[in-house]
């Protein structure tokens, strides 16, 4: 009992130490041990992260990367795991390998000739490298997973469709999504933390301070606010792990059983 | 109805757009940074052909091969760590914990969802040394010990690069494993327990030879994350101090972003990828030699 207590303190501690920093003054910080309480419950240091570190801004564009690049993946997965699994055809075993091989490679394989393609392509300054990156990086997990999930319907279910005269695309919308349903939405979630955290991908191809999302935003609130200006920066990571909490609260079921189905391949 | 299901022009409709963007974004740029490795230049100067130069340079270059060492030694440490420890709460949850154990699993899964950026800003707090003293340094002083100066030397940084990844990810392996301990048949450990076994016997004899294909599986995985480690380490110690603390995939972003060398960027890319692809091999390889000799 001991030791589980022990587990859940190192575990949750962190956090609230953090939390509660968030509303502490610099004063407080200098002069009081770190488990004391803050004096009083103001949200000076909230405002300033907004304001002065221009957290909202860094949270919109990291929102108008991640929504595109979930509805791109959702889309293009479910319809290339559709054609993979309930389809026949010659060459789809292939096709699947082809996409599963690029779950192992390392992102930084890809960096150097992204750069110079949405340089040429003019793209740079916008976030639309940020959004084409994230989709291909996300579809060969999602490709497998939704292939794996249109494994466990049973075929007749499809066949029968067929026989009774409904057409491909029929089948695919009507039939095929509906199923899919939960498995979308845990595979949307899974997605959607991997691109919200991501930090690689978002520091490359983010070439200007009006581009940058959360994670970057907040990689740069030390230097801002020099090393000494606790407050803020205690302010946006609170705020980073608030707006997590408040989704797993919520889906802790679907997050956890999402993320470890992601990891057991092949 | 085969007609419908082998449709041509659907297969094309559906799996175009996923198999373009997958082919334009990922296959035809391994293949160019593959080229690169080739070529020394980059988009402002333009390339020349040097032929092997760049691999040559890495296996000259010092602050290479200690990034690959420090990547080598980082991924074995913390798998060992991260699904080991994974696996004992696994256990924990399993056989102490039994139908209890929902509320701790949610909770110690919790910070793998965190944002990476975040934790490792509250890690350079809680182990901070100056100006302000950080929640650990404070219990060293409690304690009588003098506080350390974490970050600022290169042994104590490795080790909360690696207790922070813990943290992380413990929770995350615990579940993992959870699924597969959860999968033996009851039956099977109730007579086990029958004849004896108990305790420590009881999981070295039983539990862990039924559970091998799921903690290989995990072990797999946790050695791909951790040799393509990054934003962890970028947010917590930017590598340093010096280079102590540079994994090949910061090496790689540093040599070609920060200098331009397209070509020998793109050559510590492809050792990495190289890399994982051989420690997935010989995981696998070493456990089908031990299963055909067990």
């Amino acid at each position: 009992m001991v030791g589980i207590g022990l587990l859940l303190v190192i575990e949750v501690y962190p956090i609230i130490w953090m939390v509660l920093g968030s509303f502490k003054s610099q004063d407080e910080f200098l002069s009081e041990p770190f488990w004391s309480l803050p004096r009083e419950w103001n949200l000076d240091n909230y405002v300033s992260a907004f304001v002065d570190g221009e957290l909202g801004k860094y949270i919109l564009n990291s929102v108008l990367a991640v929504v595109p690049s979930l509805i791109l993946i959702i889309l293009l997965g479910v319809a290339a795991g559709f054609v993979l699994e309930v389809m026949v055809w010659r060459g789809r075993g292939t096709v699947l390998l082809v996409f599963l091989a690029g779950i192992m490679v390392p992102a930084q394989m890809l960096l150097l000739p992204l750069f110079t393609m949405y340089y040429r392509l003019n793209l740079t300054g916008t976030l639309a490298p940020l959004i084409i990156t994230y989709t291909a990086i996300g579809l060969p997990l999602t490709v497998f997973m939704m292939a794996t999930y249109f494994r466990s319907i049973p075929r007749e279910v499809f066949e029968a469709a067929a026989i009774d005269g409904a057409g491909i695309f029929r089948l695919f919308w009507t039939i095929g999504l509906p199923l899919l349903r939960n498995a979308i939405f845990t595979v949307g979630l899974v997605q959607f933390f991997f691109i919200w955290n991501d930090l690689l991908i978002a520091l490359t191809f983010t070439n200007s301070n009006a581009l940058r999302t959360v994670q970057v935003g907040l990689l740069n609130f030390t230097a801002q606010y020099g090393a000494v200006d606790y407050g803020p920066t205690f302010a946006g990571i609170s705020v980073n792990i608030l707006g997590t909490l408040v989704i797993y609260l919520f889906l802790n079921k679907s997050v956890m059983r999402g993320l470890t189905a992601g990891s057991v391949k092949g | 109805m085969e007609r419908v299901l082998g449709d041509k022009r659907a297969i094309l409709i559906l799996l175009g757009p996923a198999l373009f963007v997958y082919t334009a974004v990922m296959l035809v740029p391994i293949i160019w940074s593959t080229g690169y490795t080739f070529t020394d230049g980059n988009l402002i100067k333009g390339f020349t052909f040097a032929g092997f130069d760049n691999y040559i340079k890495f296996f000259r270059d010092p602050t290479a091969i200690d990034s690959l060492w420090f990547t080598v030694r980082y991924a074995v440490i913390l798998t060992i760590l991260q699904v080991g420890v994974g696996y004992l709460l696994a256990v924990l949850y399993t056989f102490a914990l039994r139908r209890g154990s929902a509320l701790i699993r949610t909770i110690v899964f919790f910070p793998t969802v965190l944002p990476t950026v975040a934790v490792a800003l509250l890690f350079r707090r809680f182990f901070e040394a100056a100006p302000t003293t950080g929640p650990v340094n404070s219990l060293f002083e409690f304690l009588g010990l003098s506080s350390v100066d974490w970050l600022g030397q290169p042994g104590p940084s490795f080790w909360v690069i690696i207790l922070m990844d813990l943290w992380r990810s413990m929770g995350f392996y615990a579940v993992l494993l959870y699924a597969g301990l959860v999968d033996i048949p009851e039956d099977i450990i109730e007579s086990a327990r029958i004849d004896g076994a108990s305790g420590w016997k009881l999981i070295r004899t039983i539990v862990l030879p039924l559970s091998l294909p799921v903690l290989l599986s995990s072990i797999i995985f946790s050695i791909n994350g951790t040799l393509k480690v990054f934003d962890t380490i970028v947010a917590l110690t930017n590598g340093g101090p010096g280079a102590a603390t540079t994994p090949l995939t910061l090496y790689m972003f540093r040599t070609s972003f920060n200098y331009g060398e397209y070509g020998y960027g793109s050559t510590v890319a492809l050792m990495l990828t190289a890399l994982s692809f051989l420690a997935t091999l010989f995981i696998f390889r070493s456990t089908r030699r031990d299963l055909t000799k067990g």
